[in-house]
């Protein structure tokens, strides 16, 4: 169908129909930007929009404008813009300078760290890793929790288990839930602390993110269903190696370090000839 | 991707993505403090030289060798022990016999252990009385332990009454005459059981008989020695509000206490660790300001001495929660508007909430701050406690210290990584203290230095901590400035948490002059507690209140002290006192303690 035939068509389409298709198509977005303006407006999750606009205005130019001279084409903003809301939510500072330069690593990382033409990392874990790593005199992870409440973790897990099953990354989310509950379990009998202090983080905000935005980053991915599965269930055993040496932000690392790699190995070894 | 994409383009944009890389290595060396490797007579000169004042802890020279020590409580506790016995050591300052003198009292936290009122000598030393006068041996087994104290004249009878707030029973002692004191805290109706951090005297209706308000943590029906069950952790690290409940205790003015809480509206269960009162919005009644652990800060607008209504969202203050740990309030540009600060927790790499400087936006008639402690400088403490304003170098401007420091433990052990694991759960996790792993002596936020920030004329605030104070790193809990040799100078005493308490001798550079003000109420309370003081001078003025306690489980000198750089003149001197009354004083002379009653002349 030529581009006129399809604009033609879609002006057909019933405006309910072109709504759920906007819906369907945007949903993660959507989804990440509900969890910001409810965790703010319920929870004061935020100091002020000021970072949010910090992150957000940093990654959609550089996109924009990097993506342009790499690439030649105009980028879909869409993918810095749930870059920089990722930044936003899980970085802390008392600073501005740290929120807009996570955002540029995280960009610039997609275009410059890449091998056979694709971005191994996963932007928004690279930029939050390295901060998070080299810069603790200046930031720090996302400290808030919801209020510690049931609610908002039940209503939080069970919108992003319908994202994932849509977008087919539910695979991904279950293994990884399941893999880090039973190496808390084992957490637990090592170190002699109680088996609820391991599993508390995972009823936290900080992992909704990380277990619904960026485990299941289709682009960092290896691309058959097993490997995926195999490769979160890697990154659930580095983490629970780091959480036994006492890091903070394991889960950050650990999909830094394992991520990378097991995308190296899919594009090198298992990548189809063209 | 087909485009080939030019290599001048790939080399430009690695080149910039490691050169972003490498911003916070570099940033990070900055950072690191300088170690000075100049001599403490040295430094000192340098500091005097710069900033004008220099602070010298003093102890062993002037008699005062008391030692907190924390409790130890319901065995099913133990595993988190430094966590819950992590507060108790506290400072109050009062001239209780009134000879000119300020003394000081202080709180231990062990069951056995006398808390100690240090009574000035006025040769330069201090004899600790607390035993002989009868306020020393009030951490007995079954009442609970001390966890802070305030003082205020509050049947008028010229002389300063204590109140020592605990966890477990609290006790009012009425003040004879300055020979000895005399446990009333049966009649006087106070409550049987609290578990208290704060707690301030203020006149809430303005009656003239001052009025009690203590601050609740845990809630009152724990007895943490007797636990009935392990649910006693808070519900969550942002809106809690399983704390105690507050009281406000109306005095009668028979030398007995109403609790009147909810009759007035202040019947919050939020965890308060520090209160201050302030008359924001110039109805001439002292509004509220809590501050929170767990939760947002609370500000109360007293109503015409009827009741108290929150405005914590409507001013602004009510949004992000934090540790609220201090409440302490200073006019920081002489333009006659109270700024509050408030300390919280920053710890590097891990929490980063900054302390807040509210300062007033608004009007009279709406009320408004704005958090402007990173623009000022005064953001970053560290596992912040007790602070307090005072013109440490007598130029005219109100500096700052803070005290810092939460576990010192096992160097290079440290408990975050355990902390943050539970505090991220969820609160049927969290609340249960069960559940929390055990700390087996490891340090959370130990081994910090308190601050010092120097008032830049009003603008913004310098640390100075590295210049003008050789202190080692403490579990610093309370903070008062008092002048404790009369010399016009405000020296500082600081409570520490298992530790010695530090009595830190301020000397300042010669030229500044000072001026300070006692007041004595006649119609208003005898204290002359809420007693607004606004002193002109070489066309600028400075203001403030008088306190019946602030900053974290502390209470500063009564009397008002008033730093005025260079000036030998003063132009008038402004009080407006609780009853309403206004009196002016022009002709005040420069460099003197000057008494000053309700209506009538100064002596």
């Amino acid at each position: 169908m030529k581009s006129a035939d399809k604009a033609i068509a879609q002006e057909k389409l019933p405006v309910i129909k072109r709504v759920g298709g906007f819906l369907s198509r945007y949903m993660p977005q959507l989804f990440i930007t509900l969890i910001l303006l409810a965790g703010h407006l319920s929870f004061g999750i935020l100091e002020g929009y000021e970072t949010v606009l910090i992150t957000v205005g940093v990654s959609i130019l550089i996109d924009l404008f990097v993506g342009r001279l790499y690439t030649g084409k105009w980028k879909n903003p869409v993918s810095g813009y749930i870059s920089g809301i990722s930044v936003s939510i899980l970085i802390r500072s008392t600073l501005y300078w740290p929120y807009a330069l996570t955002a540029a690593i995280s960009i610039l990382s997609k275009y410059v760290l890449r091998y056979k033409g694709r971005h191994i990392w996963n932007p928004s874990n690279f930029g939050i890793s390295w901060m998070l790593f080299t810069a603790p005199l200046f930031v720090a992870g996302l400290s808030v929790q919801w209020g510690n409440n049931l609610l908002p973790m039940l209503v939080i897990w069970m919108l992003g288990m319908v994202i994932v099953y849509r977008a087919k990354r539910f695979h991904v989310t279950i293994t990884y839930v399941i893999s880090f509950t039973i190496f808390a379990f084992i957490r637990s009998l090592i170190t002699q602390d109680p088996f609820l202090a391991e599993i508390a983080p995972l009823t936290g905000p900080m992992y909704q993110l990380f277990i619904f935005f960026m485990i299941t980053d289709p682009p960092t991915n290896v691309r058959s269903k097993k490997g995926q599965m195999l490769v979160v269930f890697i990154v659930a055993l580095v983490e629970f190696i780091l959480r036994l040496n006492q890091f903070v932000y394991a889960p950050f690392y650990a999909l830094t370090i394992v991520g990378p790699i097991a995308k190296f190995i899919d594009l090198k070894y298992f990548s189809p000839k063209s | 991707m087909n485009h080939k994409t030019p290599l001048i383009v790939q080399i430009l944009f690695g080149t910039l993505f490691v050169v972003l890389l490498s911003v916070p290595l570099v940033k990070g060396i900055e950072k690191r403090p300088k170690i000075s490797k100049e001599t403490n007579e040295q430094a000192k000169a340098s500091a005097l030289d710069l900033f004008g004042f220099y602070l010298e802890e003093v102890n062993d020279q002037v008699g005062v060798d008391f030692f907190h020590q924390s409790p130890k409580l319901d065995a099913r506790l133990n595993h988190i022990l430094p966590q819950i016995a992590s507060v108790g050591a506290s400072v109050s300052v009062c001239d209780f016999n009134n000879d000119g003198w300020n003394d000081f009292y202080l709180t231990t936290s062990k069951y056995g252990a006398s808390n100690a009122l240090y009574k000035n000598l006025a040769n330069g030393t201090f004899e600790n009385v607390a035993l002989d006068f009868g306020i020393g041996d009030i951490n007995q087994q079954g009442t609970g332990v001390s966890m802070g104290s305030v003082w205020a004249d509050f049947n008028n009878d010229g002389f300063e009454d204590l109140f020592v707030y605990k966890w477990g029973k609290p006790e009012l002692f009425l003040n004879r005459e300055g020979l000895g004191f005399e446990n009333i805290s049966l009649s006087a109706g106070l409550p049987a059981w609290i578990n208290s951090n704060s707690a301030i005297w203020f006149d809430y209706n303005n009656d003239g008989n001052i009025d009690l308000l203590i601050g609740g943590y845990y809630k009152a029906q724990i007895n943490l020695w007797n636990l009935e069950n392990t649910l006693i952790m808070p519900e969550s690290f942002e809106y809690a509000n399983n704390g105690g409940k507050n009281y406000l205790l109306e005095n009668q003015g028979d030398g007995s206490f109403k609790d009147v809480t909810s009759e007035k509206g202040l019947e919050s269960t939020k965890w308060t660790l520090a209160i201050g009162a302030m008359d924001f919005d110039s109805n001439g009644f002292q509004d509220l300001f809590i501050a929170n652990d767990y939760s947002v800060d609370e500000l109360y607008l007293n109503v015409d001495g009827k009741n108290f209504k929150e405005i914590g969202k409507e001013s602004k203050i009510g949004y992000a929660p934090k540790s609220g740990m201090n409440v302490s309030m200073a006019d920081v540009k002489n333009d006659g508007k109270f700024s509050i600060y408030v300390s919280n927790i920053t710890e590097m790499g891990i929490l980063l909430q900054g302390n807040n400087l509210w300062q007033p936006t608004g009007s009279a008639d709406q009320i408004e701050f704005k958090n402007n402690a990173r623009i000022l400088g005064v953001e970053l403490g560290g596992w912040s406690y007790g602070s307090q304003f005072g013109d440490l170098n007598n130029d005219g401007f109100q500096d700052l210290y803070l005290a810092n420091g939460f576990i010192s433990g096992t160097k290079n052990n440290s408990y975050w990584y355990d902390y943050s694991k539970i505090t991220g759960g969820n609160k049927f996790i969290i609340s249960d203290a069960t559940n929390w792993p055990a700390m087996e002596g490891r340090s959370q936020s130990g081994y910090q230095l308190n601050k010092v920030w120097v008032n830049s004329e009003g603008g913004t605030f310098a640390d100075v901590t590295d210049y003008v104070s050789e202190l080692p790193p403490f579990d610093s809990r309370a903070v008062a400035m008092v002048d404790l040799w009369n010399r016009g100078v405000l020296d500082v005493i600081v409570a520490n948490q298992n530790d010695k308490v530090s009595i830190l001798k301020n000397s300042v550079s010669e030229g500044n002059n000072w001026v300070v003000v006692k007041l004595e109420g006649t119609k208003s309370n005898k204290s002359g507690i809420g007693a607004r003081i606004t002193l002109v001078w070489n066309n600028q003025s400075q203001s403030q209140v008088v306190s019946g306690g602030i900053g974290f489980s502390s209470q500063n000198q009564r009397a008002i002290h008033f730093g005025l750089g260079n000036t030998s003149k003063i132009d008038k001197l402004i009080i407006n006192w609780p009853s309403g009354a206004e009196q002016i004083i022009e002709l005040l002379e420069v460099n003197k303690i000057h008494k000053i009653k309700e209506g009538n002349e100064i002596s």
